[in-house]
């Protein structure tokens, strides 16, 4: 964990009540299904925000991090109206990430809505490993879709589900599966995660999400049942192997 | 002399400020950050004679910009475990004050766990009486200045560490409960433990937290803790590690001078982890532009006409 200082690059909405922020400052050691914990002016809990992307300094750009983030209360209402240059305390580096040696040659990548953000990190840095991956992100409709084109522009097999169909498959994420027993990486809903785990088997890896007190392993508010015993979301996970989960 | 440096039934802090328990897990969280060893002292996460999952999820739900709920109900590994594990560990990087925080669900319970501790490295014994998060057990002896004497008395016969009660809020006489304490031969006493409260999700129309209700943090309890440190402070002799909603050095100050010999800090190190040494680094300046030149110098200055 680090307690660092960022300043808003951008904060711009990219799809129904979903905005992109970038941030200026320290993103060594972020890995992706990591996640950020930012402060929030006139909010007394951190907003634990999972992180989408980083530049890094050796890319001859000002270091960055991309999150993204739906307005879904107060706290996330307040942070879509924060304006460029504001200074941001954050608490990053949070987590575990995901166990990218387990790929395989062709892994699966499963998101759903705001489960998709880590998943782009993580589509950046298998592709950079030369693997094919296969994405699926699934949305409520169309006004919701965010980041297909960027997937695709990493490399990626994208297909996209709706569960109105007004945009590519209809239906639920598990209806793009195509049978391979490829090893995947997911972040979602829940009831998206237990059809997944269900499909598809515990051959995988799932962020998961709870309400949080700190985000660092201090207060136990976050703490699931694992077939490991109780683990922190925000310590142990975010990130589990499938098979630990208790769905 | 430091001029931060205070004392507890005998037992030297290099300042009165202490991390409170279930904020601090056993400090390796906050170890990443900061050098701990500069705290008085570290009130580590509730133990139980067993190990305890806790409540549901959620067990979190915030309260604007004043603080949060919590219902955890006293995760923790068991005190066999804390014995082997997180004690010599927490001992291995940290020389300041070790205060035991201690919950159970039977006198037989807290005098079992408190008599293992009593053999270990561990300073103060801060028998909770006052978690409002678990059924059968915690807060129920809290609220009756007889139980809360029974167990005192029954802990005070197995240990020969100092033993501080921990108060519960949720009552409606609390000195009534610290003078049953005092009777009972409690060491010291450590108030407030969180106030019993609620939020509901107004969409889904159901509580915030699984549990139902849950202990109320955050500064928003501050006056109110500062309420009944005074009156306790008035009304028993024991020494008092003030709790309830500190998060700055201004509140440390406060705290003293209703009568708190030691202060922790609960909720404000889960939003800014950097909170306790930041309160100690700003202490002297402050202490210098109110004219205090020792802590000890304050402590229930208020209660002295």
């Amino acid at each position: 964990m680090k307690q660092l200082t960022f300043e808003i690059k951008t904060n711009e909405q990219i799809a129904k009540n979903v905005y992109r922020m970038q941030l200026c400052g320290d993103t060594t050691g972020i890995l992706p299904g990591q996640f950020v914990n930012i402060r929030v002016q006139g909010q007394f809990l951190r907003r634990p925000i999972s992180v989408c992307n980083i530049e890094q300094p050796l890319n001859n750009v000002e270091p960055y991090l991309t999150i993204i983030y739906k307005v879904v209360g107060v706290g996330t209402e307040a942070m879509s109206h924060l304006p460029v240059g504001t200074q941001l305390d954050v608490l990053t580096v949070l987590g575990n990430g995901y166990d990218l040696t387990k790929a395989g040659d062709a892994p699966l990548l499963v998101g759903g809505g705001v489960g998709v953000p880590p998943m782009y990190m993580l589509a950046r840095q298998l592709r950079e490993m030369g693997k094919a991956v296969r994405v699926i992100l699934g949305f409520n409709t169309k006004g919701e879709v965010f980041y297909e084109e960027e997937f695709r522009a990493l490399g990626c097999e994208v297909v996209v589900t709706t569960v109105d169909g007004s945009h590519g498959v209809k239906g639920f994420v598990t209806n793009a599966l195509d049978g391979q027993q490829s090893y995947y990486y997911t972040c979602g809903p829940l009831p998206m995660i237990k059809a997944l785990l269900q499909a598809a088997g515990t051959h995988g890896e799932v962020s998961m999400e709870e309400r949080m007190g700190c985000g660092f392993g201090a207060c136990m508010g976050c703490t699931i049942q694992t077939t490991q015993g109780p683990k922190r979301v925000c310590k142990e996970g975010p990130v589990f192997p499938a098979s630990e989960l208790i769905l | 002399m430091n001029r931060l440096q205070i004392s507890l039934s005998g037992i030297t802090l290099a300042n009165p400020i202490i991390p409170a328990s279930g904020t601090y897990g056993f400090g390796d969280e906050f170890a990443e950050l900061y050098d701990i060893n500069c705290l008085g002292g570290i009130s580590f996460k509730g133990t139980t004679r067993e190990a305890r999952y806790g409540n549901p999820l959620p067990r979190i739900a915030e309260c604007g910009n004043y603080g949060m709920i919590n219902a955890v109900g006293l995760q923790n590994p068991g005190v066999e475990h804390v014995i082997a594990h997180e004690l010599p560990r927490l001992k291995s990087h940290y020389n300041g004050c070790i205060v035991a925080n201690v919950s159970g669900f039977s006198v037989q319970d807290y005098v079992e766990t408190c008599a293992l501790l009593d053999k270990e490295p561990i300073d103060i014994l801060e028998v909770n009486i006052s978690c409002p998060n678990v059924h059968n057990g915690g807060m129920a002896f809290g609220t009756s200045p007889e139980a809360a004497a029974e167990v005192t008395a029954a802990v005070k016969a197995v240990t020969t560490k100092p033993v501080y009660m921990k108060l519960s809020p949720n009552v409606t006489d609390i000195v009534a409960i610290a003078k049953a304490c005092e009777a009972a031969g409690a060491d010291g006493l450590c108030l407030i433990n969180t106030v019993l409260g609620m939020r509901i999700d107004i969409r889904r129309r159901r509580p915030v937290i699984a549990n139902r209700y849950g202990g109320y943090s955050g500064s928003g309890i501050f006056p109110l803790a500062l309420r009944m440190v005074n009156q306790v402070a008035r009304a028993t002799s024991l020494p008092i590690i003030g709790c309830g909603g500190v998060s700055s050095a201004e509140d440390v100050i406060e705290m003293m001078m209703a009568g708190a010999t030691a202060v922790e800090i609960g909720a404000a190190n889960l939003t800014n982890p950097m909170v306790a040494k930041e309160i100690i680094d700003r202490l002297p300046t402050l202490m210098d532009e109110l004219k205090i030149e020792k802590l000890i110098d304050i402590i229930g200055i208020v209660n002295h006409e």
